[in-house]
């Protein structure tokens, strides 16, 4: 394939792994205006009733409150706070005392990339950054103009402060200024301040949402209530696919409380004065199911098939030169297979779902990452037209990518649970068991990964198969699938700076279906990908005699970015330098949602042989960092999640039923897990934003494999890597 | 059902509830108070801790039938206006980022303090290893607790103040 071909298959890719992480820019997906929440388009936004209603994103009051409007959803990842610094700096408010909520499912509040309203891929700060502040800009132009007239004197005549127009020693608050302001015409275009006069972006503030989130006011989508409001729970199918028999409910209508027992089409739904009361009855249900062929999944069987599957290539999703002649011309090659299993979000907020339906008109209450799409899920359901529906979201227990889900499953589940009872007011609250056992994972994933090495050690071929369900098909996203390529399934490997220079390759995708159904997982592809690179970087590093980091150097030398992050995480961590007794370093650099991150994790080996992280050094290049204290908290997090899934997280299935039901057996990171020491650098080099809510994930798994290669001089290549250990 | 009285931050409560519904669900469900948030039903998770005569609970799986006399402190009865010194502590190093898990951490920590007013970390991590968090804040949850506990072994505060203004 020439270099032109391959050259428009990475930058296909590359927008492909933007949208496997988040979803996709809007002009690749065909079809996406009709995805796009199209109820919104006669929908009429917030009614604040404020004096000055400006744009879709910010609100004043006569009574001078200043109320932000946000796009995106707040899961844990701070946009609550950062979308309001953006409006604050152009507005010149104190962004402490501006009032933020979430929007409405409405058109306005679509991605500006996506084109779809979604909270996903890292992307909302970057893809925000000038419509939010645009919007702080407009209205603070047109106060501007309102105080000018009330003053007579000029616009360029006025300052403005703490939400205070001046003009020598006339001053006006904004919201003085809100009904007279509202008259005025807003210009096509602002000019936006110069980056030196801001005052929040880029130095920071605390999170607003703090206060509330620890004195027990923050609402989240379990605390909806309202009189008359019954509340459902669902016993769901044994196995995926199953569908129901018989229901006998004569013991759970006995249970005091129970009102109704009602069946749906993923099972049966029992409906009561309280959550105890729906989950005791549940209990008490008989249910029969016809199975069907679901119950045949086995994972264990399914992991053995992958791996032969591996040794094939699949569909092409990376190609250049010859990689048979290639590897037959190069003086030594390694290979390597590295197995990755199911796993659950497991966000610490079990799903749930409020609606009303009344007078032809629904309202739904509910943590969701894509609300245009529950809005449009529910009005099929329910036989109403989308703009019948209104979707209130509210502060989310933890996404992680569960709380956006193309099926809507979770808001359709409730919509039919309404539907079959004919109840106004239904509350559908999830155990934490349906959330283990209730699908939509991590898919599970083989790599198989051969490479050639030319004398000097450096990669001329490079032979990837990858198998594992595809997250895109039998979604309305499925038109991405292009050529076979689910972009999501092959991102972090088909455009990875390590290939880019590699003649001769060949990176191959198969994508088997089953029953299980799978879901992005914060960092999406990458959660698997950066491992199996950034694995095999290391086992070709130590294959021929050379330091880890220098290696990477070498092979990323024009890759500035990636050096950067490795570069300085590295330098912090003190590479080369001699450790603790029993302690020992790996090193791992990855790109994802267009951001750099490299960690230096410090193990030790307890008695049992597992692995301890004591301490990881990171550094992130994500362009301009908005609010540092937050990207910080994010790689944090990121770190914490990585090392979750990296040592301990498995979804297991045996005949078609998962193995894992609670935190006693589907288990996470605790406090004693936790690396004791988590440093954070931030690249300054002022390039393209990039995401940082998923880019902490992907490299920790590597870190820790090759950190425990240092430590043993044996490879970890099967996750979850203290199971691996314990079975060795 | 059966008939209960019990006491939770300072006020009488009389419910009627199945005898083996748990505490988590007469004070969220019955009594409205939505703070204490559950997140497994089986102990596993500390989201829903609360204080039984400041002992620490999981109250999701506390029958309301063996509360009795226990006074019950939530959330919301722990300070009048949020401002606990652990809650402070939590504002001072930015702990919660989905928020979720973040009052039954508090309640732990609280309790943990009453009980042991200046434990090693090596404590911090064992009394606080039934609280889960996902978005994983342990990092800042530790550094808040020692900051309390042990004011001159605080982590240094690396984030912004709270109060400035707008030029």
């Amino acid at each position: 394939m020439s270099e032109v071909l391959n050259s428009s298959r990475r930058n296909f890719l590359k927008a492909g792994a933007v949208l496997g992480s988040g979803l996709l820019i809007s002009f690749t997906v065909p079809g996406a205006k009709k995805l796009a929440g199209a109820g919104g388009a006669s929908m009429v936004g917030p009614q604040s009733g404020a004096a000055f209603a400006p744009n879709a994103y910010l609100h004043i009051t006569a009574d001078n409150q200043i109320l932000v409007y946000l796009a995106h959803a707040e899961m844990g990842q701070g946009i609550w706070t950062t979308l309001s610094m953006m409006i604050a700096d152009e507005l010149d408010v104190d962004v402490n005392k501006m009032v933020v909520q979430h929007g409405d499912a409405w058109k306005p509040y679509n991605h500006t990339l996506f084109g779809i309203q979604i909270t996903g891929g890292s992307s909302t700060t970057y893809s925000e950054f000038e419509r939010y502040r645009k919007a702080g800009a407009t209205a603070r132009m047109l106060l501007v103009e309102a105080a000018a007239k009330k003053f007579g004197v000029s616009p360029s005549a006025c300052t403005t402060a703490n939400g205070i127009v001046t003009a020598g020693n006339k001053t006006a608050t904004y919201g003085e200024l809100a009904s007279e302001a509202a008259t005025l015409t807003a210009p096509a275009d602002v000019p936006l301040k110069d980056p030196k006069d801001w005052k929040y972006i880029g130095k920071g503030v605390k999170r607003l949402d703090t206060p509330a989130k620890i004195n027990g006011t923050a609402k989240f989508g379990m605390d909806v209530q309202f009189p008359g409001l019954l509340t459902a729970t669902v016993l769901h199918a044994p196995v995926f696919g199953a569908k129901v028999k018989s229901v006998d409910a004569a013991k759970a209508k006995a249970i005091p409380g129970v009102k109704q027992v009602v069946q749906i089409p993923t099972g049966v739904a029992v409906l009561a004065d309280n959550y105890w009361a729906a989950k005791k009855g549940r209990a008490a249900l008989k249910v029969e199911w016809d199975l069907g062929s679901g119950v045949q999944v086995d994972s264990t069987a399914m992991m053995a098939k992958y791996k032969q599957l591996a040794k094939t290539p699949g569909a092409p999703a990376a190609k250049g030169g010859n990689v048979d002649t290639g590897m037959s011309k190069a003086v030594k090659t390694v290979e390597a297979v590295y197995t990755f299993p199911y796993l659950a979000h497991a966000p610490m907020e079990p799903l749930n779902v409020t609606i009303e339906l009344k007078d032809g008109k629904c309202e739904i209450w509910c943590g969701t990452q894509m609300p245009g799409m529950d809005q449009d899920a529910a009005a099929k359901v329910l036989g109403l037209k989308p703009e019948q529906v209104r979707v209130n979201t509210v502060f989310l227990g933890g996404g992680f990518g569960r709380r956006a889900t193309p099926a809507s499953d979770f808001v359709k589940e409730a919509a039919e649970i309404v539907k079959a009872s004919g109840k106004p007011l239904v509350k559908m609250v999830w155990a934490r068991e349906d959330d283990v056992k209730g699908g939509f994972y991590r898919p599970a994933f083989v790599h198989n990964v051969k490479v050639g090495l030319n004398a000097d050690g450096m990669p001329v071929a490079w032979s990837h198969n990858i198998v594992g369900q595809s997250i895109m098909e039998g979604t309305l996203f499925a038109a991405m699938i292009k050529d076979g390529i689910d972009a999501a399934s092959v991102e972090g490997v088909a455009d990875s700076p390590y290939l880019a220079a590699v003649p001769d390759k060949l990176v191959t995708l198969h994508s088997p279906k089953n029953e299980v159904p799978v879901l992005w997982w914060r960092s999406v592809g990458h959660t698997h990908t950066a491992m199996a690179m950034e694995a095999m970087i290391d086992e070709l590093a130590h294959a021929v005699g050379k330091d880890p980091l220098a290696y990477r150097q070498e092979l990323l030398k024009d890759h500035p970015r990636h050096l950067a992050a490795l570069n300085l995480a590295a330098e912090k961590a003190g590479w080369g330098k001699p450790l603790a007794a029993g302690r020992f370093r790996g090193i791992a650099v990855h790109e994802s949602f267009l951001s750099y991150v490299a960690h230096v994790v410090e193990i030790s080996l307890n008695s049992d042989g597992t692995i301890k992280v004591h301490k990881v050094v990171s550094a992130i290049d994500c362009g301009l960092a908005v609010n540092p204290d937050g990207v910080r908290a994010q790689i944090e997090s990121g770190i914490n999640f990585g090392v979750s899934g990296a040592l301990l997280g498995e979804i297991s299935l045996e005949k078609g039923r998962v193995q894992q039901g609670n935190f006693n057996d589907y288990v996470v990171s605790r406090m004693f897990d936790t690396p004791a020491e988590i440093e954070v650098h931030i690249v300054e080099n002022g390039g393209k934003m990039g995401g940082v809510g998923e880019p902490g994930v992907p490299p920790v798994a590597p870190a820790i494999a090759n950190a425990y290669f240092s430590a043993t001089g044996k490879r970890l290549r099967d996750l979850p890597f203290n199971k691996a250990i314990l079975k060795a | 059902m059966a008939k209960y009285s019990i006491q939770v931050n300072g006020t009488r409560h009389d419910v009627e509830a199945l005898e083996d519904m748990p505490l988590l669900w007469v004070i969220r469900d019955i009594i409205g108070l939505k703070g204490t948030k559950f997140g497994c039903g089986k102990a596993l998770c500390g989201a829903c801790t609360v204080h039984l005569d400041d002992v620490a609970v999981r109250s999701c799986s506390l029958p309301v039938s063996a509360v009795g006399e226990g006074k019950i402190t939530t959330i919301e009865g722990l300070s009048e206006k949020g401002d606990h010194p652990m809650q402070q502590a939590w504002e001072n190093y930015v702990v919660p980022q989905c928020g979720y898990c973040q009052t039954g951490q508090i309640m732990n920590a609280v309790a943990l303090l009453k009980s042991n007013p200046h434990p090693s970390d090596q404590q911090i991590e064992e009394a606080m290893q039934g609280n889960l968090c996902r978005c994983g804040t342990y990092n800042r949850i530790k550094a808040a607790i020692v900051s309390v506990a042990s004011p001159e072994k605080a982590p240094a505060l690396v984030v912004p103040e709270r109060n400035h203004s707008s030029k």
